[in-house]
C-alpha cells in the first residue's frame, strides 16, 4: 500500500493573487513539513488560476498541483469536495491544510467524512509530536474560554487554520518547484448547487483586517451616536472601528464590525478597547495585538489583565480628551 | 415542508469567563454551579430559520438532540418556541463522542424520522466550536448542503440560501432535500410565547436508544472518535497592565496620549 506523505495546503486565490491566508498556510505548512522530513505542496483550484503556481513556490512550496476549469470558477462544495479528494487520493499528503474561510469550514469537514478522516477547525497552532510524529492540532474552545489540543490518528490529518495564526514567508522568486496540472474531470450534473449571485459588502474606510490601528467598543458605548466618537479617533490615527458582540446585536455597528470568535480577527499593531469588558470570545478575536490599551469605568473588568496601558474612568469624558491630544501630539 | 433542526444543550456561553473551570487530569470542563444549561445558541439560530419557514409556508417542525442529563425545561425550548416534535437520543453510549460519532447518530436518527426536505444545523455549537456536524450529517445522508446561512427563501420546491462569505455574501440555490448549517446572522431567535409555553409543557419527548436507530456500537461515542482530545487547558494571560493616573479624566486621557508616543506605539 502507498504510503501517506507530506504536506499540502489549500492556497485560495484573491484578486488573481494568493490570498493572504495562502500564504500565511505556506509558511506553517513549511515548518510542518521541515520538521517531518518531507515536501510541502501546494492545491490550487479555480479557473484561470494557472499563474498562482509560481507564487505559492515563491512562498515555499515544493510542489504546485493546479487544477484549472470554467466549472470551478465559483467555490461550490461538490465541485471542491470532488476535486480535492482526487488530488489527495492521487499524491496522499499526511497532512492537509486549509484556511478558516468561508471555503475552508465548509470545505474541511465535508472532504474529512467523505475520506472518513477528521480535522479540527479553526486551529490557532499547530506542530508535529515529537514521539508519534502526529499533528497537534491546537485551538480555541468554548468560545475561546479553552483551548484544545487535538490529534487524528487517520491520514490525512485536515484543519483549518485561523487568519494571521501564522506569519508568511518573504517571497524568495528565485526558489525552484514543480508545478503538476490536474485534470478536474468534473461531471457538471453533480454539482447540486448553484451561484445566483456573488455580492462583496462595502466597507468604508480602511478594512478592520488589515488595519493597523483598531478602535474597538462594548455594550458600555451605549448607542450608535456613541460609536461616532469612536470612529473621530480611529480617523485621527488612520485605524478601523470594531465593536464587541452586543453592539452588533443591537444594531448600534453592522455586523460585518464584530471581532472575536464569531465575528473578525484582527492582530493590528495597536487595539484601544473602550468600554468593553474582554470576554473570552471578544479576545480570541484581538489577543493578537501588538498593544492593547483599554479604557473601562471597571477595575476589575478582563480587559485590564490583556492590556498594556489602561485608564480606568468614564470613556465619555476621557475619549474625547484622548482624542484631541492625539490629534496633537501627531500633528507636531 | 418537513424540516428537522438539530439542537443540543450546552454550558451557559454567556455565563461569566471567571466561572469557567476545567477538571485538567480529566480534560472535562466542570460545570458551572449555580449556573443553568442552556439550549446552544448556533442551535437556535436553526430553530428561527425553520420557524421563519414554518411561518411563510407551513409545515412540521422536529426537534432532535443528543446527550445526557438533557433538563426537559431546557431542550423542550424549541417546540415553546412553535417546533412541533422533539426526539431525544439519550443513552450513556452516546456520551464522550467528538463531531464524527455525533454526526452519525443524528443522521441515523434521521432517517428514521425519514420525512424531511430540509435539515438544520447551526454552524457549530458553543461548546466545543467544532463546526462539522452539519457537514457530516450531508456527507453520510448524501444530501447537498449548505453552510453559514444568513437567510432561506423556499421557491418552487428548491432552497435559495444567502451564506456568509468573507467579502459578504453569496445566493445558492439548491435542491430539496438538503442540508443548512445557519448563522448567527439570520438574527435572533424568537422568544417563547405563553402559549408556547403551556404546548411544550405537556408534550412528551420521543425518546430513542441506540438500538431504536440501529447504529453499530462502535461508531457512536467514545468508541466512534475519530479525533483524540490530547490537553484541554485555560490559557494564561500575565499581560501587567499601567494604568494612567490623572487629576482629571480629560488628564489621564491625556496623559496616556503621551504615553503612547513616549513608548512609541504610535
Amino acid at each position: 500500500m502507498a504510503e501517506y506523505k507530506g504536506v499540502m495546503i489549500l492556497g485560495e486565490a484573491k484578486e488573481g493573487k494568493l490570498a493572504t491566508i495562502a500564504t500565511e498556510l505556506l509558511s506553517g505548512g513549511r515548518k510542518l513539513a521541515d520538521d517531518l522530513g518531507q515536501e510541502l505542496s501546494a492545491l490550487l483550484i479555480g479557473s484561470g488560476i494557472s499563474g498562482l503556481a509560481k507564487e505559492a513556490i515563491a512562498f515555499g512550496a515544493d510542489k504546485a498541483y493546479v487544477v484549472d476549469d470554467p466549472l470551478l470558477q465559483d467555490y461550490q462544495t461538490d465541485s471542491f469536495v470532488f476535486v480535492t479528494e482526487k488530488v489527495v487520493k492521487q499524491v496522499m499528503p499526511q497532512i492537509l491544510l486549509l484556511g478558516q474561510t468561508s471555503i475552508g469550514r465548509d470545505l474541511a469537514p465535508r472532504l474529512a467524512f467523505r475520506l472518513n478522516t477528521a480535522a479540527s477547525l479553526g486551529c490557532l497552532e499547530l506542530a508535529i509530536d515529537p514521539q508519534s510524529k502526529l499533528l497537534l492540532q491546537t485551538k480555541p474552545v468554548y468560545g475561546g474560554n479553552a483551548q484544545a489540543v487535538f490529534t487524528c490518528p487517520s491520514f490525512p490529518q485536515i484543519a483549518t487554520v485561523r487568519a494571521k495564526a501564522m506569519t508568511p514567508l518573504e517571497p524568495d522568486q528565485s526558489r525552484k518547484g514543480e508545478v503538476i496540472t490536474v485534470d478536474a474531470a468534473l461531471d457538471p450534473s453533480a454539482i447540486r448547487t448553484k451561484v445566483l449571485e456573488k455580492v462583496a459588502e462595502k466597507v468604508e474606510g480602511i478594512k478592520l483586517e488589515d488595519a493597523g490601528v483598531v478602535v474597538s467598543g462594548g455594550r458600555g458605548i451605549g448607542s450608535a451616536e456613541g460609536f461616532k466618537q469612536l470612529e473621530e479617533l480611529a480617523k485621527v490615527l488612520k485605524g478601523a472601528v470594531g465593536a464587541t458582540r452586543p453592539p452588533c446585536d443591537n444594531g448600534w455597528m453592522p455586523a460585518g464590525a464584530q471581532i472575536g470568535l464569531t465575528g473578525k480577527i484582527v492582530a493590528p499593531d495597536l487595539y484601544i478597547a473602550v468600554a468593553l469588558s474582554g470576554s473570552s470570545q471578544h479576545m480570541s478575536g484581538c489577543s493578537g495585538s501588538k498593544t492593547i490599551v483599554a479604557i473601562n469605568k471597571d477595575p476589575e473588568a478582563n480587559i485590564f489583565r490583556e492590556a498594556r496601558f489602561g485608564i480606568v474612568g468614564d470613556w465619555k469624558k476621557t475619549l474625547p480628551a484622548f482624542t484631541d491630544k492625539l490629534k496633537e501630539l501627531l500633528a507636531q | 415542508m418537513n424540516m428537522i433542526v438539530c439542537i443540543k444543550q450546552v454550558i451557559d456561553p454567556e455565563a461569566p469567563p471567571s466561572s469557567f473551570k476545567i477538571d485538567p487530569s480529566a480534560n472535562k470542563v466542570v460545570p458551572p454551579q449555580g449556573v443553568s444549561p442552556v439550549i446552544d445558541p448556533y442551535a437556535e439560530y436553526g430553530v428561527e430559520a425553520a420557524l421563519k419557514i414554518k411561518d411563510a409556508k407551513g409545515g412540521k417542525i422536529t426537534a432532535i438532540s443528543l446527550g445526557t442529563n438533557q433538563s426537559r425545561d431546557i431542550v423542550k425550548k424549541p417546540l415553546a418556541m412553535g417546533a412541533d416534535e422533539l426526539v431525544l437520543l439519550e443513552d450513556e453510549a452516546f456520551d464522550g463522542g467528538d463531531s464524527y460519532s455525533t454526526a452519525y447518530a443524528l443522521a441515523m436518527a434521521i432517517k428514521k424520522i425519514g420525512e424531511y426536505d430540509i435539515i438544520f444545523c447551526g454552524r457549530e455549537a458553543s461548546d466545543w466550536n467544532a463546526g462539522q456536524v452539519g457537514s457530516g450529517i450531508s456527507e453520510i445522508l448524501g444530501l447537498p448542503g449548505v453552510t453559514l446561512a444568513r437567510k432561506i427563501d423556499i421557491t418552487d420546491g428548491k432552497a435559495r440560501v444567502e451564506r456568509v462569505t468573507d467579502e459578504g455574501y453569496e445566493v445558492i440555490e439548491v435542491s430539496l432535500p438538503c442540508l443548512i448549517t445557519v448563522s448567527n446572522e439570520i438574527g435572533e431567535p424568537r422568544y417563547p410565547t405563553i402559549k408556547g409555553i403551556m404546548a411544550a409543557k405537556k408534550k412528551e419527548p420521543i425518546i430513542w436508544k441506540p438500538a431504536d436507530i440501529g447504529v453499530e456500537a462502535s461508531k457512536i461515542g467514545a468508541a466512534g472518535r475519530h479525533t483524540k482530545l490530547l490537553k484541554l487547558f485555560q490559557p494564561v494571560r500575565g499581560g501587567k497592565c499601567e494604568i494612567i493616573e490623572g487629576e482629571s479624566p480629560e488628564e489621564a486621557a491625556a496623559n496616556l496620549a503621551l504615553k503612547l508616543r513616549e513608548d512609541k506605539v504610535l
